[in-house]
């Protein structure tokens, strides 16, 4: 049992419902109480959806649960094959059905439908969202292509049949989904890119998808693995039956992306072109003057994998950040989150617990975090700024705009969201000049309408103390002199001072806090 | 209750549920959580009742300001029965003195949402003090300032004294017993109305004070069962009415002979009904309720004019066909269903907003009308061309 408010991820049949609702003609089955209708908001609300996802519920109630509910799946099952007729039904249940054993599945392959039944066994209780997409991803495709499994021992299509065929190379674009960060924008983004190489986009799925474009799959010379969290299992499968290779490299940041071209080139037999970052605006940003001020930031991310992966490079080798933590809630992808942390020196952070990740955060002290809409609430406690950077999303982080990570634009607004919210640097010192006026005055809201930290809200030592059972007034004393010259510097780094000085003071045994002890601490942190 | 805890105990469905569907509860994240039964709690290895005392071990010692626990029951806890009632006793013991436990359910695979409020008062009736001084007790959630409001009015109407459930403060219960009279806020209160009668109480039955004439009659029910003059009455609620008539009458412009069509959600479909109708010129083409009370609904149902399409219970496809067959001007729904709808061009309301927003009173008829003319307003504003 575990105790919880937040998590990351929802249930693995709501991942199911992603790939339903990613897809055209597929319809999704689902044995489940009223309670768990709840779950059309997150497509309709969240993504603004303009329809319902393809979802029938059984929404057995407590009197039911004597009877007999395996007829009620029954009648659920051919009402929905009747009603929407789909190219494709998908049957599975949700925790409490789980528990009630009526099996849909196996129920619906009884009942000779005249479309293809994948029957979804999706543990409840100990498999998540993210694992229950890729399941149904995996057994969607295996289902379909079943009938055109080559035989045994048959060698693996060249990647580079199509130079012979008269046409130009195709891939297929796996892994986009509903609910996913910034999925729509990318497969547009990526299209865009592969054009430019030469290359035609074949199929896209699940987004977009239907049964019949999951069959044309293995007409493509390679499968793209654009979100290893979703796609994972569907491209290792194909990669084993129908030899297709798999490009895994994840074109988000520029140097991610020239790496995902040339691996692309060399796969296919392509001549490698001139750099295409070119194309992008970002190294300029991040090498012009004014961006001098993000040097060294301290930055820290939680994602998902993908996302926490490429904001870490990202962070570190494109903007000039230093990466002070690095995390992710998907455990599925956790081995390569762990190598990416230790190749910064650091040990990756793998919890779907969001208060630890809270704790964590206010550990390390960070000036930007890159995280889920779970870290900008911590973030928001803590005074933070934060750029959202990966699901669970919010509404907002579905914009109007069209607004990509991956590719050339997708840097492009990536160095605007991740910079905004952090403050230019001549603005640092402007306000360091007029911090005395009345607009830097405690309580004063700033033209961003965000309040100024607490003057405790971001107090580890405090809270430690507070936990250990020891009063931190009886170790520490700000003299009148300290508090004087504490109480001068801008609220927006008053708690980072406040802390450092204290544990510069821990650290010597000093017990009195004077404004000396203040402007020795600064000293020994200036960097 | 700003000092009570919600602890659900269920899957990771029941916390996904609170965090998607409910994003306003990010306000009140210090009053949610949900213990998530893993497999290790199914299959035994782990004794589930072990396993619960733990996590509120742990969450009392970090919230060391919870001074009631709610245990709450989900369709897994239901299915699998472990006993939250054995459970809330245990845990009484444990804690006694720092937090009293009580369990219900919000089970899903009962009827819809608002029963929650209905079985989480139930669940306080058994520790309300007894008394046989008379008083009146208001029964159902109403927002603060909504509450204030009424008491002032009962106040000037001379009823008194007046206690409230929930209290403001989950330790300050209010008394009940043969002298207490209750007046339910809103319809869906069914089981805590009849587990107050079991004590003693005496119901007042009324139609829900939604609507100028709702809370004129509500109020005056009140009144009449503690013996108030209907001079004296008609006195305090005449300047009330007359103002909250003018304040209903720029939306009944907007609303009326308007075809309204009431998806089932919140159980408080049939006073919505009835005020659209009567108070504001709607033509009620279906009022859909999940679940029918007629014992607390009579006096709705009297008002609702006799001819009118009824449905008890969810179906949703064939409602949608209904829906569009009708094509109505305005369909109140669930979040669920409203951007379709909007995106089949059906104008819609989101009925959750009318949980959370202050809509009871005279004083506030205006206002809830106005949350039914705004979106068919915004639709006639809004122009591409």
């Amino acid at each position: 049992m575990e105790l919880t408010l937040w998590t990351y991820e929802g249930p693995p049949h709501v991942g199911a419902m992603r790939i339903a609702a990613s897809m055209q003609g597929v319809h999704y089955v689902l044995h489940a109480p009223q309670g768990d209708t709840y779950a059309d908001l997150l497509f309709t609300m969240i993504e603004r959806r303009d329809q319902r996802p393809p979802v029938t519920y059984t929404t057995f109630q407590a009197r039911d649960l004597g009877g007999d509910t395996a007829e009620l799946v029954k009648r659920s099952i051919r009402d929905a094959a009747d009603r929407f007729q789909p190219q494709a039904l998908l049957v599975g249940e949700s925790c409490t059905a789980e528990l009630i054993q009526d099996q849909p599945g196996a129920l619906a392959q009884g009942m000779n439908l005249p479309m293809p039944v994948v029957s979804l066994e999706l543990p409840a209780y100990s498999k998540k969202e993210n694992w229950g997409a890729a399941e149904t991803f995996y057994q969607l495709i295996r289902t379909l292509l079943k009938p055109q499994l080559p035989p045994a021992g048959l060698s693996k299509p060249d990647p580079k049949r199509w130079q012979e065929q008269g046409r130009r190379p195709r891939v297929n674009l796996l892994g986009p989904s509903l609910l996913g960060f910034r999925c729509r924008d990318d497969v547009r983004e990526v299209r865009v890119l592969l054009d430019e190489l030469g290359i035609d986009t074949h199929v896209v799925a699940p987004l977009g998808a239907s049964p019949e474009d999951l069959r044309r799959i293995p007409q493509a010379e390679a499968n793209i693995c654009l979100y290893p969290e979703v796609a994972d299992s569907s491209c290792r499968w194909l990669e084993r039956q129908f030899g297709m290779p798999t490009v895994s490299t994840v074109p988000i940041g520029i140097g991610a992306t020239e790496m995902f071209c040339r691996e692309l080139q060399e796969l296919l037999g392509l001549e490698p072109t001139s750099q295409g970052s070119g194309q992008s605006r970002m190294p300029w940003y991040s090498r012009s003057v004014d961006s001098t001020y993000l040097t060294g930031k301290r930055v820290f991310i939680f994602a998902d994998a993908t996302h926490a992966i490429a904001a870490a490079r990202i962070a570190s080798r494109e903007l000039g950040f230093e990466v002070v933590g690095l995390g992710s809630y998907s455990r599925e992808q956790a081995r390569a989150v762990r190598a990416a942390a230790e190749e910064l020196g650091l040990a990756a952070l793998i919890s779907d617990n969001y208060l630890e990740v809270e704790a964590a955060m206010a550990e390390a002290a960070p000036e930007l975090v890159l995280g889920t809409q779970m870290e900008r609430h911590s973030a928001k406690r803590l005074g933070i700024p934060c750029a959202v950077i990966s699901s669970p999303l919010h509404v907002q982080d579905v914009p109007a705009r069209y607004a990509p990570q991956m590719g050339w634009e997708g840097a492009n607004v990536i160095f605007d969201s991740w910079v905004h919210p952090l403050m230019m640097g001549l603005e640092e010192h402007l306000i360091g000049m007029f911090r005395h006026d009345f607009e830097f005055v405690d309580g004063h809201m700033s033209h961003k309408g965000e309040k100024p930290p607490g003057p405790e809200a971001a107090d580890p030592i405090t809270l430690a103390a507070e936990a250990n059972g020891v009063d931190e007034a009886e170790l520490l004393r700000w003299a009148p002199s300290g508090q004087a010259e504490l109480s001068r510097i801008p609220f927006f780094v008053r708690g980072k001072v406040k802390r450092n000085t204290e544990s510069y003071a821990q650290e010597r045994g000093i017990i009195n806090i004077t404004d000396e002890v203040l402007y020795e601490a600064k000293a020994h942190f200036s960097r | 209750m700003p000092d009570a805890f919600f602890l659900v105990v269920g899957s990771r469905t029941c916390a996904h549920l609170i965090q998607s569907a409910a994003g306003v509860m990010i306000f009140a994240e210090p009053r949610f959580g949900t213990a998530i039964l893993g497999e290790r709690d199914l299959a035994g290895l782990a004794d589930a009742n072990e396993e619960l005392d733990r996590v509120v071990a742990d969450l009392l010692q970090r919230r060391p300001e919870i001074r009631t626990l709610f245990l709450v029951g989900s369709c897994p806890s239901e299915v699998i029965k472990l006993d939250l009632s054995k459970a809330a006793e245990r845990l009484n013991q444990q804690h006694r003195g720092r937090v009293q436990v009580v369990n219900y359910s919000g089970s899903g695979i009962e009827t819809t949402f608002t029963q929650g409020e209905d079985q989480a008062l139930t669940a306080l009736v058994p520790l309300m003090p007894q008394s046989t001084t008379p008083q009146l007790l208001l029964v159902g959630t109403l927002a603060d300032g909504v509450e204030e409001r009424f008491l002032t009015l009962f106040e000037r109407l001379g009823i008194g004294p007046v206690a409230s459930l929930p209290p403001r403060r989950s330790t300050e219960l209010p008394a009940v017993g043969p002298g207490t009279k209750l007046l339910l806020t809103q319809p869906f209160l069914g089981q805590t109305a009849r587990a107050l009668q079991a004590k003693g109480a005496e119901l007042i039955s009324s139609p829900y004070p939604l609507g100028v004439e709702g809370s004129e009659l509500w109020f005056r029910a009140a009144a009449r069962a503690f013996g108030i003059s209907d001079e004296h009455t008609t006195s305090v609620l005449e300047p009330l009415v007359t103002r909250g008539r003018a304040a209903l009458e720029p939306h009944r412009k907007a609303l009326e002979g308007k075809r309204l069509f009431l998806l089932p959600d919140s159980q408080m479909e049939l006073a919505l009904g009835r005020f659209l109708q009567r108070e504001c010129g709607m033509e009620l083409v279906e009022v859909g309720t999940p679940y029918l009370d007629r014992a607390l609904q009579q006096e709705e149902l009297d008002l609702l004019p006799a001819d009118v399409q009824l449905s008890e219970g969810q179906n949703v496809e064939e409602q949608l066909q209904r829906v569009r067959q009708s094509h109505p001007d305005l369909v109140v729904c669930g979040m669920g269903l409203a951007n379709p709808l909007e995106a089949e061009g059906i104008t819609t309301k989101w009925s959750i907003e009318l949980v959370f927003s202050p809509i009871h009173g005279c004083d506030q008829a205006g206002d809830l009308a106005e949350l039914f003319a705004r979106p068919l307003r915004r639709r006639g504003a809004l122009t591409f061309a």
